[in-house]
């Protein structure tokens, strides 16, 4: 495993941070010299309207994007100072990502999808089928590896997302409205998962919804509103 | 490197596996190249075929003299007596009826095409008694040889194939005379095969020559006789003669008309090819588009953009290939041996000859289909690694 700081240090650190969009002429302040900082072990949940910059922020904090200004680092890297290069191998050790519409390959089965992350690994065949096999029964899917995305259920679908997210054991854990797309029965699962996935493998999780039913899985929600982060909800 | 080349491998599949889903722009894309390849193949076999049929293997011993400063057998004219002496020049080679040379002659008569009826040129060949050894690998493939001072025809292969009534038993009208033909030959190299042979001394009659000539056709004793004897002519103050190996002097006699195929070859194929480079890069950009979000999915789990790139090239490449492999084989069961005839500008004269799909005519026309796929796959492929990935994983 990696050599993680010790528990309840902080793992994510957000330090001023401005994001500014161009869209023409015209400059979108999306967010403005915003702090956050996440332990080590935390289930935070991001809440905000729609259009806050919730998933600006994940970006961010994911390496997927650069801030305008300010400071991102994760376990005392500081993010922005990477390379593109440095970047995605960066991404490819310490961050899994789960999506709202779960973006998986639809030409490769669900074992497959999950394989994708440990081609970036050195690890042999047998040891990619091995943690594939192990990440799809965290998940609970292990009947269904030979399965493609179109034959699963979206319930389903998000389990191999989060499959694929967590089978190179990373750091962090990001979920962009992971449930945003489900019935409340299978996004309830999910939300189990996520929440055993915390309490039970120690994984440090930010997941941004909209659904306080979702937040409330969570130790810690945090509203965006106005490029500002809150502890309380705008009224 | 191990991991890099994982990564490579990963993405070309997937990107590969996508194919089906978009079938129709790959098709399309894929028979424009193949297009491109087939005219590409298809015209320049035409121009690899009468180049082979005008040059002549083996007939680097034979050489053939005409009047200085004369560029083709027409615009020469030699007396017998200037003929004489190139008979007597060391390095022609002999048998027990003498030197082995044919002082030649030849006039354009005009015959029927089979195909439309149309008359067109032809040249009528007047040769010695030797002029069928002299070029060594001429067979009567019908009926037999002309009698000396008789008018009897032989017709080559080609123009038999192209002409209406010479074929053997035939008579041929031409003004006042009356031509039997009596045989049919092949070979002789060049447009030998396209012409009517008859007696040298019959034809002077016929066409008011004289004793004159046009051009000596001599068979040396060896291939490296060739210095000496063309020493031996030039410095003769009696002559003023220039002197070429058959095989060189067939070369250049189709050299214009050649190479005005091939450069006509190479701008269509070059036109060709532009449509087919849109259509490709149309192909490509469109898939890429497609897959925005699964490549930029990739690009967040950690994929690099080095392998987005290649594989694209990847893909793009497979495409080419798989045209022009279809274009070439089309091309090559299409045209090659279809027998043909054109004129030959720089004698006036029908050339019977056959397409001739080399094996080099193949490598360059894939070579075409590969360059289309790269160029096609760069931009594309270039955009993908480019995109901003947060922005990409935003669309739908
Ligand atoms: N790449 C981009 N270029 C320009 N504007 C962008 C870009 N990405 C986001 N924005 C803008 O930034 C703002 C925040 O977008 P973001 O997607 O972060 O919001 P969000 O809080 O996740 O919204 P939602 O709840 O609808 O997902 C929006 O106004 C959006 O239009
Ligand atoms: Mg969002």
């Amino acid at each position: 495993m990696n050599e993680q700081p010790q528990k309840n240090g902080v793992l994510v650190d957000v330090d001023g941070v401005e994001k500014v969009f161009h869209r023409g002429s015209e400059d979108i302040h999306v967010l403005s010299d915003l702090h956050l900082k996440v332990p080590q072990g935390e289930f935070l949940a991001l809440m905000g309207p729609s259009g806050s910059g919730k998933s600006t922020l994940l970006n961010l904090i994911g390496g997927l994007d650069r801030p305008t200004r300010g400071s991102v680092s994760i376990a005392g890297e500081h993010v922005n100072e990477l390379s593109d290069r440095q970047l995605a191998a960066w991404r490819a050790r310490h961050i899994g990502f789960v999506f709202q519409l779960y973006n998986l390959l639809p030409v490769l089965t669900a074992e497959r999808n999950v394989e994708l992350p440990l081609l970036l690994t050195h690890l042999s065949k047998a040891e990619r089928k091995q943690h594939v096999a192990t990440a799809l029964g965290v998940v609970g899917l292990s009947h269904r590896t030979k399965h493609h995305p179109r034959q699963l259920s979206g319930g389903e679908q998000q389990r191999v997302g989060i499959a694929r997210a967590i089978v190179t054991d990373p750091t962090l854990l990001l979920c962009d409205e992971p449930t945003g797309d489900l019935d409340r029965k299978a996004g309830d699962e999910i939300l189990d998962l996520l929440q055993a996935l915390n309490r039970q493998h120690g994984k440090t999780i930010i997941m941004v919804t909209h659904d306080p039913h979702a937040s409330a899985r969570a130790g810690r929600t945090v509203y965006l509103n106005k490029g500002q982060l809150s502890d309380e909800p705008v009224k | 490197m191990l991991n890099w080349l994982n990564q490579v491998f990963c993405v070309t599949l997937f990107n590969l596996r996508t194919i089906p889903e978009r079938k129709g722009a790959v098709t399309a894309a894929a028979v424009g190249i193949a297009g491109v390849v087939a005219v590409f193949v298809g015209v320049l076999s035409i121009a690899a075929g009468f180049r082979a049929a005008m040059s002549v293997k083996g007939a680097r011993d034979v050489a053939i003299v005409l009047r200085s400063g004369a560029d083709t057998e027409m615009t020469s004219g030699l007396s017998r007596e200037e003929t004489r002496l190139v008979a007597d020049t060391p390095g022609v080679a002999r048998n027990a009826d003498g030197p082995l040379l044919s002082a030649e002659l030849f006039v354009i008569i005009n015959l029927p095409k089979r195909a439309t009826g149309t008359d067109a040129n032809v040249p009528f060949r007047g040769v010695e008694k030797a002029g069928l050894a002299v070029r060594g690998d001429i067979k009567i493939v019908k009926g037999r040889r002309f009698e000396p001072g008789k008018n009897e025809v032989i017709v080559g292969t080609g123009a038999a194939r192209a002409f209406a009534g010479v074929d053997v038993g035939e008579t041929i009208r031409l003004g006042q005379n009356v031509w039997q033909v009596v045989g049919q030959f092949a070979g002789g190299g060049g447009s030998a095969e396209s012409e009517l042979w008859t007696d040298a001394v019959v034809l002077q009659g016929a066409y008011g020559r004289g004793d004159s000539f046009q051009s000596v056709y001599a068979r040396l004793t060896s291939a490296r006789a060739f210095d000496e004897f063309k020493r031996a002519l030039t410095s003769n103050p009696r002559l003023k003669v220039k002197v070429e190996r058959q095989g060189d002097f067939l070369a250049e006699q189709s050299s214009m008309l050649t190479t005005f195929i091939e450069n006509f070859g190479v701008f269509i194929a070059a036109m060709m090819a532009l449509g087919a480079l849109f259509g490709a890069l149309n192909t490509m950009y469109s898939g890429i588009a497609a897959r925005t979000r699964e490549i930029a999915t990739l690009r967040a789990l950690g994929f690099g953009a080095g392998p987005v790139v290649i594989s694209v090239m990847l893909e793009s490449l497979a495409l080419a290939l798989v045209g022009g492999t279809v274009g070439a084989l089309a091309a090559y069961l299409a045209f090659d041996g279809y027998k043909a005839a054109t004129i030959n500008w720089q004698t006036f004269s029908q050339i019977a000859f056959a397409f001739a799909v080399t094996p080099e005519l193949l490598v360059s026309a894939i070579l075409w289909a590969v360059t289309i796929g790269l160029i096609g796959g760069l931009f594309p492929a270039i955009r993908a690694a480019r995109m901003p990935i947060a922005a990409a994983l935003r669309e739908l």
